[in-house]
């Protein structure tokens, strides 16, 4: 029998706010982590903001070992361990272990390693010096560096994997933790995804002409998921981490939960069908939707809020569109709409993660945050849903059932639902 | 350069690789870096670059073999030094 996956803990690496407790406020109260970034003004590129975690380094050492913060290089992987450690403590359980967590695994995405690390090993390399890296480098160029470092401090031993699949990276990570306890093979599961500041990563959109280069000047109205104005993403980068534990489990041992997942899906448009690398063909997002909830034991009329990708591109109104045609609804019977993503920017492979965080804080806290700098929304979408779905200001209310969606280069999509916990 | 000068420096070159801050206090030339630094054999590695670029010399991989305990590892570093000159 499948059994029932509930979340006991929670971890963020923000741009708007470092732990829990700092992203709820920012999540309440509109408050954006977008911020000038004179470097890339000054490489030339067209986007000169950026969402960018208020991270102290230091802090590390409440997490690792001063020997692991010796030599570490990367954001990437000091973001992963941050949250991935506080999501722990969080859900009640302490670090240090001598025995292997046999029953705890790891599901922890990226897009790509740290590129401080790779940086220098391409340097060394080329300057003839390559018995001078050292022994730590590999361990941060590989794509698993992250995973590694989770699971070695906590001494996870179930499944350990690395996911990668872009844009939906996060929230893929969290439907293959899921889905490993729902079918009996792990009791916890770790699960989250990082994304480092990363210039050469932020660089190579640029390059796409997908970023907003209009808003340099007012950092913080840059990102404008839905409206008019929305003229491209902005890049983000931070972490996020979820204890996924089978119910039966948490209960035993007294957990406090949070919330439920209770299905999800992913899958590809394979490209075709008006989908491309970079673009998504409908009926997959479509098809995604409809398999998340159904698979979820939900009707599509029991939706209270769709968290979306929305990242103030062109895609916006293709999304809306595809949501309302998985959910045959319309107009003023929507759910509430809102992208996390008008406060902190596209976090790429972390934004999955993050802003299921920000899902699993609506339905504890009975809230739906706003869409900052929806003062003029997208007439195409406002032919589909009307306007109140789309708040602009927090909302106090209840949510009972969460649609979180990400949609990813490679027409890779993925969808997940999360509900209060009911337990019936 | 004097053994005990060797010796004292190389405290602070093996610091950021050992948690084992008593061991490090002691350190003398019987002190194993394994077995009483506990330090990650991968590490080694870094002791001897870090040796390298602190003392401006380089150690060939026969002589950064024998780098296992303290006394050794002062032998490689003085041996290195004194080929400098």
């Amino acid at each position: 029998m499948a059994k029932r996956v509930v979340i006991t803990g929670l971890g963020v690496v923000s741009p708007n706010g470092v732990g829990v407790s700092a992203f709820l406020n920012s999540l309440r109260n509109g408050i954006s982590g977008i911020r000038f970034v004179p470097l890339y003004e000054e490489l030339n590129m067209s986007c000169h903001v950026a969402g960018i975690p208020e991270f102290e380094w230091e802090s590390l050492r409440n997490y690792i070992s001063d020997i692991a913060i010796h030599g570490l290089k990367g954001h990437n992987i000091a973001f992963g361990v941050a949250a991935a450690l506080d999501a722990w403590a969080d859900a009640g359980l302490g670090y240090e272990t001598e025995e292997t967590r046999w029953e705890t695994g790891c599901v922890f995405g990226n897009s790509a390693p740290d590129s401080e690390a790779t940086k220098i090993v391409i340097e060394r390399v080329d300057n003839h010096e390559a018995k001078k890296l050292g022994s730590r480098i590999i361990e941060q160029t590989m794509n698993s560096g992250v995973t590694s470092y989770i699971s070695g401090r906590l001494g996870l031993g179930n499944k350990v994997v690395t996911n990668s699949s872009a844009c939906a990276t996060g929230t893929q990570a969290i439907l293959m933790g899921y889905e490993y306890i729902k079918y009996g093979f792990a009791d916890r599961m770790l699960v989250g995804s990082s994304e480092s500041i990363d210039r050469y990563i932020f660089g190579s959109f640029d390059a796409m002409r997908v970023l907003s280069r209009k808003f340099n000047d007012r950092p913080e109205q840059a990102s404008r998921p839905m409206s008019a104005s929305a003229s491209g993403f902005i890049p983000g980068s931070g972490a996020a981490a979820l204890i996924l534990e089978d119910l039966d489990f948490a209960l035993a041992r007294g957990a406090r939960i949070y919330a439920e997942v209770l299905g999800g899906a992913t899958n590809s448009g394979g490209q075709r069908g008006g989908g491309t690398m970079t673009a998504p063909n409908p009926t997959g997002v479509t098809r995604c939707i409809e398999e998340a909830i159904s698979s979820s034991g939900v009707s599509p009329n029991d939706i209270d809020l769709i968290s979306g990708h929305l990242t103030a591109t062109m895609a916006d109104r293709l999304e809306i569109q595809n949501w309302s045609q998985a959910l045959q609804r319309g107009g003023k019977d929507f759910p509430l709409v809102n992208s996390v993503k008008s406060m902190i920017g596209h976090c790429l492979s972390a934004a999955g993660s993050i802003e299921s965080v920000a899902s699993v804080l609506q339905i504890v806290h009975g809230f739906v945050h706003p869409n900052i700098n929806l003062e003029d929304p997208n007439p195409e979408i406002l032919k589909i849903v009307d306007e109140n779905c789309l708040p602009t200001k927090m909302i106090k209310k209840d949510i009972n059932i969460v649609a979180k969606a990400n949609f990813g280069f490679g027409d890779v999509n993925a969808c997940l639902i999360f509900s209060k916990f009911n337990n019936q | 350069m004097t053994r005990e000068e060797i010796l004292n420096e190389l405290k602070g070159v093996v610091a950021p690789y050992t948690a084992n801050k008593e061991a490090l206090k002691n350190l003398n030339d019987q002190t194993d870096l394994i077995t009483d630094l506990k330090i990650n054999s991968a590490n080694l590695v870094d002791i001897i670059i870090d040796a390298e670029a602190k003392y401006e010399i380089e150690i060939d991989y026969d002589s950064a073999d024998k780098m296992l305990n303290v006394g050794s590892c002062i032998d490689v570093i003085s041996e290195k030094l004194n080929q400098k000159r």
